[in-house]
């Protein structure tokens, strides 16, 4: 594979000012955390909720516009001897790398120093691929869409269906299905939403569990074994390959 | 060098071209001309393989260029509006191109990048640059790698009459070394004496592919222009 693209866009994407921001936001947000709460899970507890709603915002948003940004900067590239499944995947590792390394600076390495260990761990696991999955996301939408103004608020639904309305509907499928035994069902649907699972596997983590009742426990009988554990991280990275797989196709067919 | 097999390409319910069958060869320099929106671009940009036809086929050198991207190696391309990434200087642009075509130092044509002198510019960013300048850097991109087929989408529009003149004899020249250059154009006095066969398209529908010496015969006069003007009218009529 030709790598030399990926070096044009990570420094092309490392000169961007949004980038830069968003990365002295994260690491402002998680430092004034960590300097607050004595409690190290409380700690966590917090930055999880920013983590989970602003990670896969910025990661979608920013993925979509600098995609569209960029279309001059693809088309030049189709027209030069390259492969255009290359062109795709260099693009998507640059994403990709500028957003993991944005968090990793922000989030990752304050989070390391101050509340080292398991929780902090899996919350920094579960950042770098929620970065992942949502440029992943974001690189299909951008392909399908032509129209820069629809491909963003497409992105932004997406981020508020994920974020907000899939729990909401799950909390309503929960309180009409409260009769039933669905606690293992509930396992499955929450794999359909990465955000969820992410939230899962931190709460899991620290302890919080025990406060979520009956299905805390069955969450943990699944999440907390190795098998369970093996088959979300699997089902994660699906998150980030199908959506990828899926706009890497359309590329190739693409007119620009 | 090039082959156009029955090539037809619509968007939704548009169709942009409709079976269009062509050949050019090396040493040849072909103007295609046409009105607005006849299709010229987007059978340039099929034969670069940016857009995808919905049936027929391209062959370049006896091979079809369906999902190849190699051959493209051979192709100089200099697009109607010189687009790139707004971020990056020009230097950056071309340390990038050569990345990409990895081509030794010493078999690069350097003729227009010294001409225009684009060294004395290198560290201006591209959003700065006038419409003209970016035709040059386009146009020094293109003839840059040495290859055998040239296709020069509007080359003239935006360029000063000294870059002009420059462009027109790096293009004589390269004429001269069998390659073959595909040219649209508007502005046909710019190129009268350089085009050796003209092919019009009007509506997606390859009008004729003929030599300019049997246009002139055919439409009974000695200048370019006129002739093309001749038969814009006479198909203008038919319909």
């Amino acid at each position: 594979m030709n790598n030399k693209i990926i070096k044009y866009v990570i420094t092309d994407l490392l000169r961007n000012r949004t980038i830069l921001v968003y990365t002295l936001v994260l690491l402002a947000l998680s430092l004034s955390i960590f300097m607050i709460e004595d409690n190290t899970d409380k700690g966590i507890a917090s930055l999880l909720n920013i983590v989970l709603f602003v990670i896969p915002l910025v990661s979608i948003v920013f993925s979509t516009i600098y995609l569209y940004n960029s279309s001059e900067f693809i088309a030049l590239l189709v027209s030069q001897p390259l492969k255009r499944q290359t062109i795709w995947l260099s693009l998507f590792i640059g994403l990709a790398t500028a957003m993991s390394l944005a968090f990793l600076v922000g989030v990752g390495i304050p989070t390391l120093l101050f509340a080292p260990g398991i929780s902090g761990i899996t919350l920094v696991i579960d950042g770098l691929l929620l970065s992942l999955i949502f440029v992943s996301i974001a690189m299909w939408t951008s392909v399908r869409i032509r129209d820069k103004a629809k491909g963003i608020g497409l992105a932004i639904m997406l981020w508020l269906y994920f974020a907000l309305i899939f729990d909401a509907l799950l909390l309503f499928a929960l309180f009409q299905f409260a009769d039933y035994p669905i606690e293992n069902l509930m396992i499955a649907v929450c794999m359909l939403n990465p955000i969820d699972i992410s939230r899962i596997l931190i709460l899991l983590q620290i302890d919080l569990s025990a406060m979520m009742g009956y299905t805390g426990a069955i969450f943990r009988n699944f999440f907390g074994t190795h098998s369970g554990m093996i088959i979300t991280f699997i089902i994660m990275l699906l998150w980030a390959a199908i959506p990828l797989y899926f706009s890497t196709r359309f590329f190739k067919q693409k007119d620009l | 060098m090039i082959k156009i097999e029955q090539l037809s390409k619509s968007f939704g319910k548009l169709h942009v071209l409709k079976n269009i069958d062509l050949q050019l060869e090396g040493g040849e320099c072909v103007s295609l001309i046409g009105p607005n929106g006849s299709g010229k671009t987007t059978l340039i940009k099929s034969i670069l393989g940016m857009v995808i036809p919905s049936s027929g086929r391209i062959l370049f050198e006896h091979k079809n260029i369906h999902g190849a991207w190699q051959y493209r190696q051979d192709i100089g391309y200099m697009p109607q509006i010189g687009e790139y990434p707004e971020n990056m200087t020009i230097g950056q642009v071309v340390d990038m191109m050569k990345d990409i075509r990895r081509m030794p130092e010493a078999e690069m044509d350097m003729e227009l990048y010294d001409k225009f002198e684009l060294h004395r510019m290198l560290d201006k960013r591209m959003r700065t640059l006038s419409g003209g300048t970016r035709q040059k850097v386009s146009a020094c991109l293109a003839f840059m790698f040495n290859p055998k087929t040239l296709i020069l989408d509007e080359p003239t529009a935006g360029l000063d009459p000294l870059a002009t003149e420059i462009l027109k004899e790096k293009i004589i020249k390269e004429k001269h070394k069998n390659k073959l250059i595909l040219i649209t154009s508007h502005v046909l006095s710019d190129l009268d004496d350089l085009v050796t066969q003209i092919t019009y398209m009007q509506d997606g529908q390859l009008i004729f592919h003929k030599t300019i010496e049997a246009l002139k015969t055919d439409t009974d006069t000695d200048k370019l222009s006129k002739a093309i003007a001749q038969v814009m009218r006479t198909e203008g009529g038919l319909r």
